[in-house]
């Protein structure tokens, strides 16, 4: 076990509040995420639980980043904010088109509504604007400045011994979690052949999470205010056309 | 009674979260004083049955709270907020203020004849609230949509570029503002 670095006026309850939030927030958003078709709450709100959770993590890397008084943690923790603007506006018009074309809130009935055609196939765009805000909201592969190496780790630089470990695996946990929402959200839930649901839906997170380790392998670091411009000038424009579409063939059905 | 524990236990929580932002010497911690004060009223809403609104409140204060951390380094004079500072200006006005606005809500929820319960509650409450937010009120939603839109934009336009202390020097003392565009308010 490794002694905690200390780092002169810090604020270490702040530090502290942040370090533990991010796992908390990881674990507070899969309670909506079903297993096969189970979860352990399913909310008649379940899109907006998760999107409230998920955004403690903005509050919980800003804490990590400004309570150590460091500058590069600081520059970290601002980064991520700077990328939760960029990000955010995009993701939830994807997960609302989601729930748009289930036409309910409740987590459980859009992996219903998917017994068919899996959202993915028929919402690529949304889909694919989730994928991306997944990577970006656990400051993950192209979207990791962050905690990136050019300020030495950013809103973990300062972390050590259990802070340290709490802190990056929550970001791991954040990351699976992601993963695991867009399986409900677009590719169907549980539903599949032969195979237990439970199976269905391991199996389709790994997958995604397999994509979303081998992108961080492909693509080089983005900067957040270059994603800024194309989240808001392309993406979300881009959402929009998207749940238009879909509220059109809601309409029609 | 589960319910009504957590219903004082919120509400003491809010309040002493309140009350400490005007405690803390640091505006972080004053930042995230007021994040518990609103998680705990979207707790609270929660808890009186309205998901749909409990769950926009902690999310909509979350991202608010991060948002003022951006405000932060914007327009402090110290953006990493590391000296001590505190939020009062003012003190007994705001005191004054505070209290009697408290006095006329508290006395207002209480002398208030409230009515009976007439029907049920909704089985659905979101839908009901989207209902009637849409249904009915679907110009007021969409002209209130409009001015929301168009003040922020008019506040970004009034925070670009140049403030204060480009103009009137460091410690706002410059005899004369400096503008690279003669005219304007402060002239």
């Amino acid at each position: 076990m490794q002694q905690r670095r200390r780092t002169t006026a810090a604020d270490v309850a702040l530090t502290r509040l942040g370090v533990v939030l991010l796992p908390v927030a990881a674990l507070l958003a899969a309670a909506v995420v079903p297993l096969g078709f189970r979860s352990v709450s399913d909310l008649a709100d379940g899109i907006v639980w998760f999107n409230a959770m998920e955004a403690l993590a903005w509050a919980a890397v800003w804490l990590a980043g400004w309570g150590p008084n460091s500058t590069l943690a600081l520059i970290g923790g601002y980064r991520f904010l700077a990328q939760g603007l960029a990000y955010e506006l995009p993701h939830m018009l994807a997960i609302t088109t989601a729930a748009l074309g289930a036409e309910s809130l409740r987590v459980g009935e859009v992996v219903d509504t998917q017994a068919g055609l899996w959202f993915a196939v028929w919402m690529p765009v949304a889909f694919a604007i989730y994928l991306l805000s997944a990577m970006a909201m656990a400051f993950w592969g192209p979207f990791d400045q962050p905690a990136g190496r050019d300020v030495a780790g950013g809103a973990a630089a300062e972390l050590s011994g259990v802070d340290r470990i709490v802190f990056l695996g929550g970001r791991w946990l954040l990351l699976t979690v992601a993963a695991a929402f867009s399986v409900p959200l677009f590719l169907g839930g549980g539903n599949g052949p032969l195979l237990p649901p439970w199976l269905w839906t391991v199996l389709k997170t790994v997958a995604v999470l397999a994509f979303l380790v081998w992108i961080r392998r492909k693509v080089p670091t983005l900067r957040m205010d270059r994603y800024m411009e194309v989240a808001w000038v392309v993406l979300t424009p881009l959402a929009i056309l998207q749940a238009l579409v879909v509220a059109l063939v809601v309409l029609v059905r | 009674m589960l319910s009504e524990v957590a219903f004082w236990g919120l509400a003491a929580l809010a309040v002493a979260g309140g009350v400490m932002v005007f405690r803390f010497d640091s505006m972080a911690r004053a930042t995230f004083a007021l994040l518990t004060s609103l998680l705990c009223v979207g707790g609270e809403v929660l808890l009186l049955g309205l998901d749909y609104l409990g769950i926009v409140i902690v999310l909509m204060m979350t991202i608010e709270m991060a948002i003022m951390a951006v405000f932060m380094i914007m327009y402090m004079m110290n953006p990493a907020g590391l000296t001590p500072m505190t939020m009062m200006h003012n003190k007994q006005g705001a005191t004054a203020i505070c209290a009697a606005a408290f006095v006329l809500l508290a006395a207002g929820i209480l002398s208030t004849p409230w009515p009976a319960r007439r029907g049920k509650p909704p089985t659905d409450a979101t839908m009901d609230l989207g209902m009637s937010l849409m249904g009915p009120q679907m110009l007021t939603m969409m002209t209130l949509g409009m001015a929301l839109f168009a003040t922020i934009v008019a506040t970004v336009v009034l925070a670009t570029r140049r403030g204060r202390y480009d103009r009137l020097g460091d410690s706002l003392r410059a005899p004369s503002t400096d503008d690279p565009i003669r005219g304007g308010v402060g002239r």
